[in-house]
C-alpha cells in the first residue's frame, strides 16, 4: 500500500496538479477571507474562521475531483490498472494507497490556512477572543469531509476510463452527499421525516462538528461514507472476477 | 518452479475462449504460446496471473494455486501484459523502483536488483529518461525489466516482439533468452520465427482449443505426412503425363511449366523425376525439396475448424 501511496503521491509532485490544487484553494480562500467585502473578516466584525470553514467545502467540491479523477480512469485507460492487478498486492491496497495520497494533498492545501486562525487571534478584541474548540471542531470536519470527498472522486474514477466523465459524477456526487439530503429534506413538511433525511447528508454532521462538540455519531458518520466508497470502489475493481 | 494448466476453460458470455486445455512448462523450459489472434492466448495468461479467474480448471503457479493463493504466485511470476502498458510519466529508474518494491523486495534489494536489470536490459543510457520519451523498442526492455525485477521463477509474457523493427526484434529475442537461464518462461506470438529462435517447445491454440504441443523438430516431421517437390521443366510437358510417374500422388500446377508434385512420406521422388525427364529428353531447369514450412504448420494446425 505504502509503495502506490508513495507513486500516487510523486505523480501529484511531478505533474503540476499538486501545485495548482494548492495555489488555487490557497488563493480562493484568501480571496474570500481578507479580500472580498461580502465575505472578508476584516469587514464583518467577528474574529472567526466562518468564511473559511463555510466556502471551504465548495472550493472542494471542484477541488477534490480533479485530484482524483485520474487515479482509476487513467490506470484503467493505459491498462496499466492491469498491471498493478497482477502485482503481489491486494486491490484493497492500491485503493488506500491512492485514496491517501489524494487526502493527504487535500491535507497539504487546507494546512496553510492555520495562519488565517493565528491572524484571527491577533485580530481579536481582545486578543485571543476566538472560539478555539469551534476552529479546531471544524478544521476536523474539514479534513474529514476531504477525505469523504477523496473516496468519492476514486468511486467515480474507478467506474470510467473518461476522466471528464469522472471529473464530472465526482463533483455531482459530493455535492448530492454535501447539500443534496439537506435541499431534499425542506421539500418535507413533517419534521421528524425531513430530520431524518438531512442527517443522510454531510452538511448536517459537518455544522455539528464544526460547533467544536466531536460528537461520535458524527465521526462515525464520516467514516461510514469513506468506507461505504471504498468497499464500492473494491466491488467496481473486483467485477473483472465475476462469473456469468 | 513449473507451470501447470489442467483443464482450463474461460466462459465470456456464450463464447468459450479458452476450452478445456492443459499442459505444463517445465522449470528451465521456454515454450512458445501459439496461436492466431483471438485464439485465447491472452486470455490463458491473464487467468495465469489471476487477472482473471477461470470459468473451471486449474492453474498452479509453483505450488501455487492462481485461485486460491493469488498473491503467493503473483510474488513468484514476473507479467508482461500484452501492449505493454507503462506509467508514461514516470522515470525508468523510478518505475523500476516502484515495480521491485510493490513486488516485496526491500530497499537494499530493490537498489540492487534494478541496477542490475538496467544493466541486463541495456537501458544504462536511458535510466534517467522519461518513459514516454522512449522508443518503442526500449519501452518493450522496460516492461521486461519490469517483469524481471524481482527475480520471479516464473515469466509469463504476451508478445513481448509485437511491432518491433528487424534489429529490435533480434535484440529482445537475445535478451529474453539471456535471462530465462533456469525460469520458467512462456510467450504468446504468431511469429513463427520466434518460436524456432527460442523455444523448446510449442503449444499451439486455436479457437481456445490445444491443437499441439510438441517440440519443434518432431512438428515439422509430422507435418501433413507426405513430401513435396518443386519441378520446373523448359516446356513440353503436362501434369496429366507427371502423374503417371510411380510414386507421384498429386500434381499441382503452380506456373509456366513449374509443378507441385506431392508424393508420399518416404518415398524420394527425385530419382524418378530425373530418369522421366531423361527418358522424354526433357530439359529439367529446376529440382527443390520442399521442407515443411514453421507457416505451412501454423496455418495446417490453425485452419481446422
Amino acid at each position: 500500500m505504502i509503495q502506490v501511496f508513495i507513486k500516487e503521491f510523486n505523480s501529484f509532485l511531478n505533474s503540476l496538479i499538486a501545485y495548482v490544487v494548492i495555489g488555487v484553494f490557497l488563493t480562493a480562500m484568501g480571496l474570500l477571507m481578507w479580500v472580498f467585502p461580502e465575505t472578508s473578516v476584516l469587514d464583518y466584525g467577528y474574529a472567526d474562521l466562518d468564511t473559511l470553514f463555510s466556502m471551504g467545502p465548495y472550493v472542494f467540491i471542484f477541488l477534490i475531483p480533479a485530484i482524483t479523477m485520474k487515479s482509476l480512469a487513467e490506470e484503467k485507460k493505459l491498462g496499466t490498472l492491469e498491471l498493478l492487478l497482477t502485482k503481489p498486492i491486494t486491490d484493497l491496497e492500491i485503493i488506500a494507497g491512492k485514496f491517501l495520497a489524494s487526502l493527504t494533498l487535500v491535507l497539504l492545501a487546507l494546512l496553510p490556512t492555520v495562519i488565517y486562525y493565528y491572524s484571527v487571534y491577533q485580530l481579536g478584541n481582545p486578543v485571543g477572543n476566538v472560539d478555539a474548540p469551534g476552529v479546531i471542531g471544524s478544521f476536523l470536519g474539514l479534513t474529514l469531509l476531504g477525505a469523504c470527498f477523496c473516496s468519492i472522486g476514486i468511486f467515480a474514477s474507478s467506474i470510467t476510463t473518461n476522466q471528464i466523465i469522472s471529473f464530472i459524477l465526482a463533483a455531482f456526487l459530493c455535492f448530492l452527499v454535501y447539500t443534496g439530503f439537506d435541499s431534499l429534506s425542506t421539500l418535507i413538511n413533517e419534521g421528524g421525516q425531513a430530520l431524518w433525511l438531512k442527517q443522510f447528508g454531510i452538511l448536517y454532521h459537518y455544522e455539528s462538528i464544526s460547533k467544536g462538540l466531536i460528537d461520535s455519531r458524527d465521526l462515525v458518520y464520516f467514516f461510514s461514507v469513506i468506507g461505504v466508497m471504498i468497499v464500492l470502489t473494491k466491488t467496481v475493481l473486483s467485477s473483472r472476477q465475476w462469473q456469468p | 518452479m513449473s507451470l501447470q494448466i489442467q483443464n482450463l476453460t474461460k466462459v465470456y458470455g456464450q463464447q468459450k475462449a479458452v476450452d478445456d486445455i492443459s499442459f505444463t512448462v517445465s522449470e528451465g523450459e521456454i515454450v512458445g504460446f501459439l496461436g492466431p489472434n483471438g485464439a485465447g492466448k491472452s486470455t490463458t495468461m491473464k487467468i495465469a496471473t489471476s487477472y482473471l479467474p477461470p470459468s473451471s480448471g486449474t492453474i498452479k503457479v509453483g505450488n501455487y494455486d492462481v485461485v486460491n493463493h493469488p498473491l503467493e504466485a503473483r510474488r513468484i511470476t514476473g507479467y508482461l501484459p500484452e501492449h505493454n502498458p507503462l506509467y508514461l510519466d514516470m522515470y525508468v529508474h523510478e518505475y523500476l523502483t516502484f515495480s521491485g518494491r510493490i513486488a516485496g523486495l526491500n530497499a537494499s534489494k530493490s537498489r540492487a536488483r534494478v541496477g542490475e536489470m538496467i544493466e541486463l536490459c541495456g537501458l544504462t543510457l536511458e535510466q534517467n529518461k522519461k518513459i514516454e520519451s522512449l522508443s518503442k523498442g526500449y519501452r518493450q526492455r522496460v516492461g521486461l525489466a519490469q517483469a524481471l525485477v524481482h527475480d520471479p521463477q516464473v515469466l509469463i509474457l504476451d508478445e513481448p516482439t509485437s511491432g518491433l523493427d528487424p534489429n529490435q526484434l533480434v535484440e529482445i529475442r537475445k535478451l529474453i533468452r539471456n535471462v530465462s537461464r533456469n525460469k520458467t518462461v512462456i510467450f504468446s506470438t504468431h511469429i513463427m520465427q520466434e518460436v524456432q529462435a527460442l523455444c523448446d517447445r510449442v503449444v499451439v491454440i486455436n479457437r481456445g482449443k490445444l491443437v499441439a504441443n510438441d517440440t519443434l523438430p518432431n512438428l515439422l516431421k509430422n507435418q501433413s505426412g507426405h513430401s513435396a517437390l518443386v519441378i520446373e521443366f523448359e516446356g513440353g510437358v503436362s501434369s496429366d503425363e507427371l502423374k503417371s510417374i510411380a510414386g507421384v500422388l498429386g500434381v499441382e500446377e503452380v506456373g509456366n511449366f513449374k509443378f507441385r508434385v506431392k508424393g508420399a512420406s518416404g518415398i524420394d521422388l527425385r530419382p524418378e523425376i530425373f530418369r522421366f525427364a531423361a527418358d522424354r529428353h526433357l530439359s529439367l531447369l529446376g529440382l527443390k525439396q520442399e521442407e515443411g514450412s514453421l507457416e505451412g504448420i501454423f496455418r495446417e494446425l490453425t485452419a481446422s475448424v
